[in-house]
């Protein structure tokens, strides 16, 4: 009963967004979106670890998805979330691919330190 | 109260992020990794896209940080097996991390801190039935190719990773 | 009438290609023939046309093309026939095709034969552009011609390096007269907006007499003269060009090229008639140029440096004539000098050619008895320059003495002067040259004999000219002016009434005898110093006094290297220097900056990932301030 009514607590607050647009304005999550990006860029800066550093490319992709949605969400419009939905598919793919060269990698050289491939001097 | 739950979930999305960029150990950072998804996909649910908040979690935490996690344990790192870094190109990452931080603040000067009316803005949007709708009327041509790309993906992963072609 | 006119341009041209393209594998009675016979056909048209140009026929403008318009003038490619040319011409390809002839016979050893006939045809081309052209571009088209002619022949030997030193200085001094051609050409091109010679005739009278702005044309036409003619300053480079083939001296020193600056004159008499100022700084000149010439002539030892001498004495006296207004005396006195300076000119090259290749007189002597037609061709030349009554020589010169008398008795005895100084400069390389005893070597004693007949029948042809040249414009007490028939053939080319002088029958008679007797004096005078007395000429070094002025020539080649030459010489010294300390470190600093950026951007692909995503993070960040900035 008791999770009967949560669901409905939920369900009933999951379709009260106007409220949740008049209250929260667009540009906090402009600005979250932001910290999240620079986060991910800071990261892709100071690590070493691919794995990590690729966590970071997904990290930035996150951002820009959340702030996608919001637009479309505050927007009234289908397109935004769409193309998220395809940003994921392609995120997705672009994972595997990333994680077994990654995996190629540690079996050439026992490290996935990036400093270590500097082979395309100039 | 629902800016309360927007600050709640976007405190753990920037607290869980921050330690997975400078956690040490690169397990705990994918593990902290995991739990930026999962309020990532409260901030879907709280803007009523329930159908990116669901497959958030199915394909982003359930599939893709999964993963990372195989290929981590895989490689069988110790705990700190990262070199050190020097500490110039530290500043100076951190420097045009800002730059790009002020930068980015900048390109959304102008905006006003009002909202739109309400009664302008249809609330169903992110519903599974309407964003199905949509999918698979417009946007048929991209689906399909976005499935021959995850195709492409696999093909490639398992040609990358075999021991011997 | 036009393709006559085309074929009289265009076979010199021809006879020029053919031999300059397939010359050297022709056999050489064909290249020698081809060019002589071209110039010999233009003779004929010419000819031909003449007998059917009357007296006081309209000039013919043939037009063959429309070249340019600038600014409102129409320039077109055109000639122009009339009285003037057609005497120029005549005179061009008739003692052009002489010397072509003579040439096959003085050539005929050398190894460069087809190029001389190849050169020689240019030469002609370019002369009768010069003289044929309907405006003074072509003229000056023509002007470039012979002048680049003239320093292919003077160098053709050019094996030996003082011969293209010779040739570089004729060139560079005919450069300078033609600035001043030009700047004229500009000039009146800015006043009358025309630069065809009937346009600015029929304009010239918009020039007020004596305005700054025709003496400023005249005197710059009159530059290009000097320069082209051999006048003072610029005459330094005709003795100098004797280092060429004598035929070459003979066609182009004697006849044709260095009269282009008296056929300039008497083309733009409607110019020159309205500045009396210029008409009286070409007649001092001339006078000048004459006496200077003449006296160094008198004790030069190369038989070809004294003819190069008398052509520039000759000149001015040409000279002479165009500025007392006498514009036919001056054309008349070129056509008579043409006639017996190539005939010298060419008795010389044969004596050369006798004795094989000596051209100094002091070993000549004695030669009349062993080329007997070489002297009696050369002799009635001699005859002719001096003044002997009645060879052509002596009916233009005197001509030229009436005119300035009516001018002024002043210049009349410096003119007389000249004159004799002529008689003596001849006189004695005649004598030195055919009188006397042999002075030379055995071998050459041995190798004496008479040229071939292609060199002597020119010769002949050139000395019967000499002697009847003169009837065509006898004074007026003959026949009371019916004898003039030059003056009235060139009647129709003045623009302006030209002044006869006006001199009593007794005064002219007494000048005539004066002039006469002079030169049968000298004749007898300079005889007895060098047959009788058997002085012979001292090698130049030892002369004194004024006979060591005459042999150095004035020193005025040293002056003008001193004062001229010396300073650009210097000048270019500096500016090399110049160039090597100050420019090209400058350049090769450039060069060096480049390279060391280069190095420098090197360093930024050193490989590293994290570098290159450190720079890319930037990049953007600042990209996006700056944009953010600019809002």
């Amino acid at each position: 009963m008791a999770l009967f009514l949560s669901v409905k607590k939920i369900y009933k607050i999951m379709g009260d967004v106007n409220t949740f647009i008049q209250q929260v304005p667009l540009e906090y999550f402009i600005i979250l979106s932001t910290v999240l990006f620079c986060l991910g860029v800071l990261g892709v800066l100071l690590r070493k670890n691919a794995i990590v550093i690729l966590g970071c490319v997904e990290l930035m992709l996150n951002s820009v998805n959340l702030l996608l949605a919001a637009f479309s969400a505050y927007k009234g419009d289908g397109n935004g979330q769409l193309l998220v939905f395809f940003i994921m598919v392609v995120a997705a793919a672009e994972v595997a691919v990333g994680l077994a060269i990654i995996a190629m990698m540690y079996r050439n050289t026992r490290s996935v330190d990036v400093s270590i491939f500097n082979k395309l001097r100039g | 109260m629902d800016q309360f739950l927007f600050f709640l979930v976007a405190f753990l999305a920037i607290a869980s992020a921050v330690y997975f960029v400078f956690a040490r150990n690169p397990l705990y950072a994918i593990l902290s990794l995991i739990v930026t998804m999962f309020s990532i996909a409260g901030m879907y649910i709280l803007l009523n896209a329930q159908f990116l908040g669901i497959v958030q979690i199915i394909v982003y935490a359930g599939a893709i940080m999964v993963l990372f996690l195989y290929i981590l344990m895989m490689l069988n790192l110790n705990k700190e097996d990262e070199s050190k870094k020097a500490n110039l190109p530290k500043f100076i990452g951190i420097f045009s991390v800002c730059i790009l931080f002020v930068g980015m603040l900048g390109a959304y000067k102008g905006l006003t801190g009002k909202t739109t009316a309400a009664e302008s803005i249809d609330n169903s949007v992110g519903l599974t039935k309407n964003l199905g709708r949509l999918l698979f009327n417009e946007y048929v041509l991209p689906f399909e190719l976005a499935s021959i790309l995850i195709l492409a993906g696999i093909v490639g992963a398992v040609l990358i990773g075999k021991k011997d072609l | 009438m036009e393709n006559l006119v085309y074929a009289i341009v265009l076979l010199p041209l021809a006879g020029f290609l053919i031999n300059g393209l397939f010359g050297k594998n022709l056999p050489k009675v064909f290249v020698g023939g081809l060019a002589t016979l071209v110039v010999f056909a233009s003779f004929i048209i010419t000819t031909s046309i003449f007998l059917g140009f009357k007296s006081d026929s309209a000039p013919v403008v043939v037009k063959a093309f429309e070249w340019f318009r600038v600014n409102g003038i129409q320039v077109n490619f055109g000639f122009q026939i009339d009285q003037l040319s057609l005497m120029m011409v005549m005179i061009i390809t008739g003692i052009g095709s002489l010397i072509h002839l003579y040439s096959i016979g003085y050539m005929s050893h050398d190894k460069g034969f087809y190029k001389f006939f190849t050169y020689l045809n240019l030469f002609i081309f370019s002369m009768l552009l010069l003289v044929l052209g309907s405006n003074y571009l072509i003229l000056f088209i023509g002007w470039e011609g012979v002048g680049l002619c003239s320093y292919l022949l003077i160098g053709f030997w050019y094996t030996n390096e003082d011969y293209g030193k010779a040739a570089r200085k004729a060139f560079i001094m005919n450069r300078i007269g033609d600035l001043g051609l030009l700047i004229g050409i500009f000039a009146i091109a800015a006043q009358v907006n025309a630069i065809d010679y009937l346009s600015v005739a029929e304009n010239s009278s918009k020039f007020a007499l004596d305005s700054s702005a025709i003496i400023f044309i005249t005197v710059s036409l009159f530059i290009g003269a000097v320069g082209k003619s051999a006048q003072i300053p610029l005459f330094t480079w005709l003795p100098d060009a004797m280092a060429g083939p004598t035929p070459v001296s003979a066609l182009i020193h004697a006849a044709t090229m260095v009269t282009a600056g008296v056929y300039l004159v008497v083309r733009s008499n409607f110019l020159f008639s309205l500045a009396p100022s210029t008409l009286n700084l070409i007649l001092f000149i001339g006078i000048a140029t004459s006496l200077v010439a003449a006296f160094i002539g008198l004790r030069q030892n190369d038989i070809k440096k004294v003819l190069a001498y008398s052509t520039v004495s000759q000149l001015g006296f040409m000279f002479i004539a165009l500025g007392a207004g006498a514009y036919t005396t001056g054309m008349f006195h070129v056509m008579t000098h043409a006639f017996f300076k190539a005939l010298l000119f060419l008795g010389a090259g044969s004596v050369i050619h006798a004795m094989s290749g000596e051209q100094d007189m002091r070993f000549m002597g004695g030669l009349r008895k062993k080329i007997p037609v070489t002297y009696w061709t050369f002799l009635i030349g001699t005859l002719a320059i001096t003044g002997i009554p009645p060879l052509s020589g002596m009916v233009s010169k005197d001509e030229i003495l009436t005119h300035i008398y009516a001018k002024s008795p002043l210049l009349w005895g410096l003119t007389l002067f000249s004159a004799a100084l002529t008689a003596i400069y001849m006189f004695r390389l005649l004598f030195l040259t055919f009188f006397g005893e042999f002075r030379g070597t055995e071998e050459q004693k041995h190798h004496l004999h008479e040229s071939p007949a292609v060199m002597t029948i020119p010769l002949i042809v050139l000395a019967i000219l000499s002697v009847v040249g003169g009837f065509i414009n006898l004074p007026h007490f003959i026949g009371h002016g019916h004898f003039q028939k030059l003056a009235h053939w060139l009647e129709p080319i003045y623009v302006y009434d030209i002044e006869t002088p006006e001199i009593p029958f007794a005064t002219e008679m007494i000048l005539l005898a004066v002039t006469v007797i002079m030169v049968v004096v000298i004749f007898f005078a300079v005889k007895a110093i060098y047959v009788t007395k058997k002085k012979n000429a001292l090698p130049e070094e030892s002369y004194t006094g004024w006979e060591k002025l005459s042999a150095r020539k004035l020193f005025i080649d040293e002056i003008y290297n001193a004062m001229i030459v010396r300073p650009f010489e210097e000048a270019g010294k500096a500016a090399a220097m110049f160039d090597k300390a100050v420019l090209d470190p400058i350049v090769n600093f450039i060069g060096l900056g480049a390279q060391d950026s280069g190095r420098a951007a090197k360093r930024l692909q050193n490989g590293n990932v994290e570098n290159y995503v450190l720079i890319m993070s930037l990049a953007i960040g600042i990209v996006l301030i700056v944009n953010f900035l600019l809002k």
